[in-house]
């Protein structure tokens, strides 16, 4: 007789504990009821995603996580930055660990169909180089037969570097770590001739070397590394907010919207301005959030150029032109659908 | 005032059951049972269902695409980029292997040297290693592996300003560069007659044994032994017309070519581990000796023994039988920290099938069960080893 109560109370715990596990509500609903943006990023790229000396985060990737919690949240601080290496961000991500990848990730192929991620947008176009001490002489990259080149585990540049230097027919040495920090230590000992990544991360690797002006990034770009945000598949709804989140960056900066201009802008006579801050228009409830949260996007970080020259542009120590990654109208390549 | 009453009524057949001790730890066995296989239930069903939810397949069939990246070090099988992601993962396990190996040698041989030299009775020496024991043993293994990989790297010059040994070794942060053996026809002679000589020696030792143990003459068999087995093949290798050559290293552009290389990042790895791990075996060694009491030796002085020989036939035995159990969990732990290899760069099972493999094909259940299982088939074999090992030096209780 108890033995059918134990059996019972077995599959009733059984059931509790599955339900438990797999119970999950939207993102948007998660983010909003936690009061706080959970962001994968990298354990620490100069200009990207770092912690300064207080121990707040900031960077390029930090700021378009601070605009997704101004726009969900009303709030820029409530963030939480979940780091992560090349290795564990999208087992972080899709383990809902964190709620939105903004990591310097390359949208491939594979990690769009087999990893099972949504990719929304690149906010930053990024090609694979190569960095070299200027005492080798070496002035491009098809002179390097044989040297040895120092990668980051857990990223596309493996298989950009091997396509290289086989369709070239040269041979080379991988010496392949784990994290950037001592893969930029084996580099500097002169363990490699090469240190190879995304260009932007060479120029943001060598801003933190003694003497960055000893070394130099070859001419060739040897891939295309479109770098965009990314969220568990199957969550639309919260797709859609990142994508428009970043869109609304760009349309800010196309309209000459800016953090101190935004104000005085309610009141233009441009009518995608009007519904870009909330002033016509239902953007807002549609996608589930506030009417301004454009405005507060705009309002508390600023438009896609203020983001990208304040972390990354030509004054700061990373130093990197905007190139590709300027206005459509300028002959970039960053490009926003209408607000319509 | 009621005088206390005793109940007629007969308790609940569960209470009964409950008070009767035989019953009570059947149900109790019942329940745990219960709990634990609910909850592997429910693991299993929490990853079936969150699989599912996000739309992926659990298969191994990833396995056989190219792999596309590249491994440095492969001094077993050949691999290239457009090699498979299995033959990519064997690599890995073989590199793996290679460190567990040559790390448990080198432990075994450090520990036991510094496990004597902590018994030793001279001040200085004693205090030297206790020092070096205890400061060892309490970094984490990771800063060891960082730090030896760091002194090999800032210390060695790079290959234009590498430190040459007669022209033929040279000495880079890139790795020290040797002569490659090039066999040439006839030393399948030299090949034949070590195996010789080690029969040689084996029928030797058995008969050697034997007259020990019949008339008590003893025939210097470490002595001779080695001398078989270094002299046989060395005069098959003269008198077969020295059938070897050397292929020499030499500087080609950026790295030298030529040669055989052993990489910083293996020697680093295997050296840190090795080192740690010794310091552990010294300590367990330590106990050992010390557990055999001291009546033993006194009584094998009394009966006449040399030191040495007291120490390899009465003191070494005994303490070996304390010495085995810990020492095949120091090996599990040397082979298990082997992990940690990516660190530095050193391409091991889990920098490749359970890394690279893993980010490229988001495979991560699968590419994990195999990085697990390769670490619990090592695991499992040295510990078999280990107790077959430990069973032969047991005590013949007669």
């Amino acid at each position: 007789m108890y033995m059918r109560a134990l059996i019972k109370a077995a599959l009733t715990l059984i059931a509790v504990g599955a339900l438990a596990f797999t119970a999950t509500a939207g993102t948007l609903e998660d983010v909003k009821s936690r009061g706080e943006l959970r962001c994968v990023v990298s354990t620490g790229i100069a200009g990207f995603a770092y912690p300064d000396e207080g121990g707040t985060w900031k960077g390029f990737d930090i700021d378009f996580c601070r605009a997704t919690a101004a726009a969900v949240l009303g709030d820029a601080s409530k963030i939480k930055a979940v780091t992560s290496t090349g290795k564990t961000r999208f087992t972080k991500l899709n383990s809902g660990e964190g709620d939105v990848l903004w990591r310097n990730t390359t949208i491939t192929f594979s990690r769009d169909v087999g990893v099972k991620l949504t990719f929304v947008g690149v906010n930053y176009y990024d090609g694979q180089g190569f960095m070299v001490n200027k005492s080798l002489g070496v002035n491009s990259a098809k002179e390097l037969d044989g040297a040895s080149v120092c990668i980051q585990t857990g990223t596309t540049t493996e298989l950009n570097l091997a396509d290289f230097f086989r369709a070239n027919n040269m041979s080379y040495e991988a010496v392949t770590i784990e994290k950037n920090s001592e893969a930029r230590a084996a580099y500097l000992s002169g363990r490699c001739d090469i240190y190879t990544t995304d260009a932007s991360g060479l120029a943001a690797t060598r801003s933190t070397f003694p003497n960055p002006g000893n070394h130099k990034i070859l001419p060739e770009i040897i891939s295309k590394e479109p770098l965009g945000p990314a969220t568990r598949q199957g969550d639309d709804q919260w797709a859609d907010i990142i994508r428009w989140v970043y869109n609304a960056t760009v349309t800010a900066e196309e309209k000459g919207v800016t953090s101190s201009n935004v104000d005085s802008m309610k009141n233009s006579n441009d009518p995608e301005i009007l519904r870009l801050l909330g002033v016509e228009g239902s953007q807002g409830e549609e996608l589930g959030l506030s009417k301004d949260w454009a405005y507060q996007i705009i309002k508390q970080l600023g438009n896609y150029g203020e983001i990208f020259e304040r972390n990354i542009g030509p004054n700061t120590p990373i130093g990197l032109a905007r190139g590709l990654n300027d206005l459509w109208t300028r002959g970039g390549l960053q490009y926003s659908p209408p607000f319509r | 005032m009621d005088s206390p009453s005793v109940s007629t009524q007969k308790p609940s057949l569960l209470l009964r059951l409950w008070r009767n001790q035989e019953h009570r730890s059947i149900a109790i066995q019942i329940i745990t049972m219960v709990i634990l296989f609910s909850l592997l239930g429910m693991i299993g069903n929490n990853v079936a269902t969150n699989l599912e939810k996000a739309g992926k397949e659990f298969s191994f069939g990833f396995l056989n695409y190219p792999a596309g990246y590249d491994i440095t070090f492969q001094p077993f099988i050949s691999y290239s980029p457009t090699d498979t992601h299995t033959r990519a993962a064997i690599v890995g396990i073989l590199n793996t292997l290679l460190v567990a190996v040559s790390g448990v040698i080198i432990a075994t041989i450090l520990g036991f040297t510094m496990g004597i030299l902590r018994l030793s009775s001279n001040w200085l020496v004693n205090r030297i290693v206790y020092v070096f024991l205890e400061f060892t043993r309490n970094v984490p293994v990771l800063l060891h592996i960082l730090f030896v990989y760091g002194i090999f790297l800032y210390t060695l010059p790079v290959p234009k300003k590498a430190i040459s040994i007669s022209d033929t070794v040279f000495l880079t942060n890139r790795g020290f560069y040797t002569p490659a053996p090039v066999f040439e026809d006839g030393f399948n002679y030299v090949l034949t007659s070590i195996l010789i000589a080690i029969l040689i020696v084996f029928f030797f030792k058995r008969w050697a044994y034997k007259v020990q143990d019949t008339t008590g003459k003893i025939y210097p068999v470490f002595t001779i032994s080695i001398t078989i087995l270094i002299g046989l093949p060395l005069l098959t290798f003269f008198f077969s017309g020295a059938p070897l050559s050397w292929e020499m290293p030499a500087l080609k552009g950026f790295n030298f070519k030529g040669g055989t290389s052993i990489k910083p990042e293996y020697i680093a790895l295997t050296f840190a581990l090795a080192y740690y791990t010794a310091c552990f075996i010294a300590e367990i060694v330590r106990g050992g000796i010390l557990a055999i009491s001291k009546g033993q030796s006194e009584a094998a002085h009394g009966l006449g023994l040399r030191p040495n020989r007291t120490l390899q036939l009465i003191v070494i035995p005994q303490a070996l039988r304390v010495i085995i159990p810990p020492l095949c969990s120091q090996y599990l732990n040397l082979t298990k920290n082997s992990s940690l290899a990516i660190a530095i760069g050193y391409m091991d099972v889990v920098a490749t099938i359970g890394g690279i493999t893993l980010m490229q094909t988001g495979k991560e259940m699968e590419t994990m069960i195999i990085v697990l299982l390769t670490y619990l088939f090592f695991s499992l074999v040295i510990s078999a080893f280990m107790n077959w090992f430990n069973r032969k030096m047991a005590l013949v209780e007669r």
